[in-house]
């Protein structure tokens, strides 16, 4: 943005830059409505039913019609409720969930704001998002909703420490925090890509970075509320637990905060393991492909693992996903920091 | 111009969030208040330069620790109203306090001597060819690492505290032992059995 500014002036160098943010969210929700639909659709497969079919061709435009539908509802808001909070929890969601992808990388140079803390700030607005969840289940003034969010509150507040340690992990290869450096140090063919990392340093690394890279895969999967660990909003005790008490544009909020926060969540990995922009090979027929590309397969493969998980686990008990938080991924990913950091500090000083 | 609107809007939210926070009569949103007033803190150290540690700010503070006051606020069935109407039989000792410390400020402000190199000091910005963290690091690792590490202990011995404080064993609690379940064949749990008629298994 700041080179808008200086290259274009004060005034159009701002509206280029509003323009820019713009764009980007406009195209991040129009992936999402197809996301939205492919969940579904996988979802339904795995099922052996169709899934939404009847919008448009092959269903393409169900993700619209909802839209439609659920803007033109009228806005429920319970007497008990606490109004200025019940209104301003949906926006946090939505909010926090946009603005976190102002540090993601897409392609070389194709980033809104490519600060040097970019995966700090990835990391402190992910910490932010609980706030939405908690905030809206206390408004609603009901059980079932309030129950919902303090399960979700501890829930990712647990998971988030693991996240954490992964993601120092990452940071102590990489020597830098600045998302595109990190994606930049990955070139060359996937062979480099942090999740294997074979060139990359003298040790065999691979053996500390692919467990980490399933422990922030079921990390994600907990911190963005799925399936098998969707106890907030577990229908079968909960109702729809925080979100009980919404209905139409607020719900239609929570609904594309939590999704994008999921698409997030793939392309951080996407960014942080699997090589960001770059192709698998650095040779002619792969590079004739734009690296968006490249960026948005991987994100869409991510995504298409965070729908299959949702149709074949079933869902955790609460004790054993605070187990699998507190006494599995925390022990492991903080030995992981430590075998990390001698690794690093042992093959710099030769 | 736009340097100084950003500082005055987030100095202006801090000042009045914090107000809130006391003023505030419901408990939850005074937290709420005060996370607000975390944020503008953290803004202003992005204003200042300090990006690292506005973003450890954010998630140290905001995203860990509000999070559980929050928590606890919610969960704590404190009745508020009845807490504050004994409020105003504590102001002569509440405003004894405060001008006690108004007295210390004030003094401390009267006999503070600035050093004409202060000025100077202060505008000292992170090296240019180092990224905020790096800098940080090569002072708290190397120059007051030994106070790092006091620190880190001092923590250690809190949680360990709080961890022994809050620890209760109590009696006749089934827990899951989850390797034991794995462990366990199909021979420990299963037993085929031939039952005579008309005798049912004694």
């Amino acid at each position: 943005m700041n080179d808008f500014v200086t290259e274009f002036g004060p005034v159009w160098g701002t509206a280029l830059a509003v323009g820019q943010i713009l764009a980007f969210m406009v195209v991040l929700l129009l992936s999402l409505a197809f996301l939205l639909l492919m969940d579904r659709k996988v979802w339904a497969a795995v099922q052996m039913r169709k899934g939404p079919n009847v919008v448009g061709a092959f269903g393409l435009l169900q993700s619209f019609a909802d839209f439609l539908k659920f803007v033109l509802k009228e806005i429920v808001i319970p007497a008990g409720a606490d109004r200025p909070l019940f209104i301003l929890a949906p926006l946090i969601t939505f909010t926090l969930a946009f603005i976190a992808w102002a540090v993601i990388p897409v392609a070389p140079g194709w980033v809104i704001s490519d600060i040097n803390v970019g995966i700090l700030f990835l990391f402190a607005i992910s910490s932010l998002g609980v706030y939405g969840i908690i905030i809206g289940g206390w408004a609603s003034n009901s059980k079932y909703p309030f129950l919902g969010a303090l399960r979700s509150a501890a829930q990712m507040v647990s998971y988030e420490v693991s996240i954490g340690f992964v993601i120092v992990t990452i940071l102590l290869m990489a020597g830098t925090m600045n998302l595109s450096e990190i994606v930049m140090a990955q070139g060359g063919g996937f062979w480099n890509w942090h999740v294997l990392s074979f060139d990359l340093l003298p040790w065999p690394v691979f053996a500390i970075t692919i467990p980490m890279f399933v422990i922030f895969f079921i990390s994600a999967l907990a911190e963005t509320n799925r399936p098998p660990f969707d106890l907030p909003e577990a229908e079968s005790e909960l109702v729809a637990g925080y979100q009980v008490e919404y209905s139409s544009t607020p719900y239609l909020l929570f609904m594309i905060g939590e999704y994008l926060n999921i698409v997030l969540m793939c392309s951080l990995m996407t960014v942080l393991f699997l090589g960001g922009w770059h192709a698998p090979f650095d040779v002619a027929p792969f590079t004739w492909i734009p690296p968006v590309f490249w960026f948005a397969l991987k994100v869409l493969f991510l995504f298409f693992m965070f729908a299959m998980v949702k149709a074949l686990v079933p869902r955790y008990r609460y004790d054993q996903l605070m187990r699998l938080g507190w006494k599995i991924f925390l022990p492991t990913s903080l030995v992981a920091v430590a075998v990390m950091g001698a690794v690093v500090v042992y093959s710099n000083a030769s | 111009m736009l340097q100084a609107a950003a500082f005055y809007i987030l100095a202006g939210t801090a000042v009045i969030s914090a107000f809130m926070v006391v003023a505030a009569r419901n408990p939850v949103r005074a937290v709420l208040f005060l996370i607000l007033t975390f944020f503008s803190a953290a803004g202003l150290f992005v204003m200042l330069g300090a990006e690292f540690l506005a973003m450890l700010l954010v998630i140290v503070y905001v995203g860990a620790v509000a999070v559980l006051f929050l928590f606890v606020v919610m969960m704590l069935d404190v009745d508020f109203a009845a807490l504050k109407e004994g409020f105003l039989s504590y102001l002569p000792l509440g405003g004894a306090v405060a001008l006690a410390l108004v007295g210390i400020l004030s003094l401390t402000g009267i006999s503070w001597v600035v050093s004409d190199t202060a000025g100077a000091a202060l505008q000292t910005p992170v090296p240019p060819d180092m990224s905020n963290a790096e800098a940080l690091g090569s002072i708290l690792y190397d120059r007051y690492v030994f106070f790092f590490q006091l620190a880190g202990l001092v923590l250690l011995v809190a949680m360990i505290g709080a961890i022994v404080l809050t620890l209760r064993h109590r009696e006749g609690v089934r827990r899951q032992n989850i390797a034991r379940q794995v462990q366990r064949r199909r021979e420990e749990g299963v037993e085929l059995v031939e039952v005579k008629s008309g005798e049912g298994i004694g």
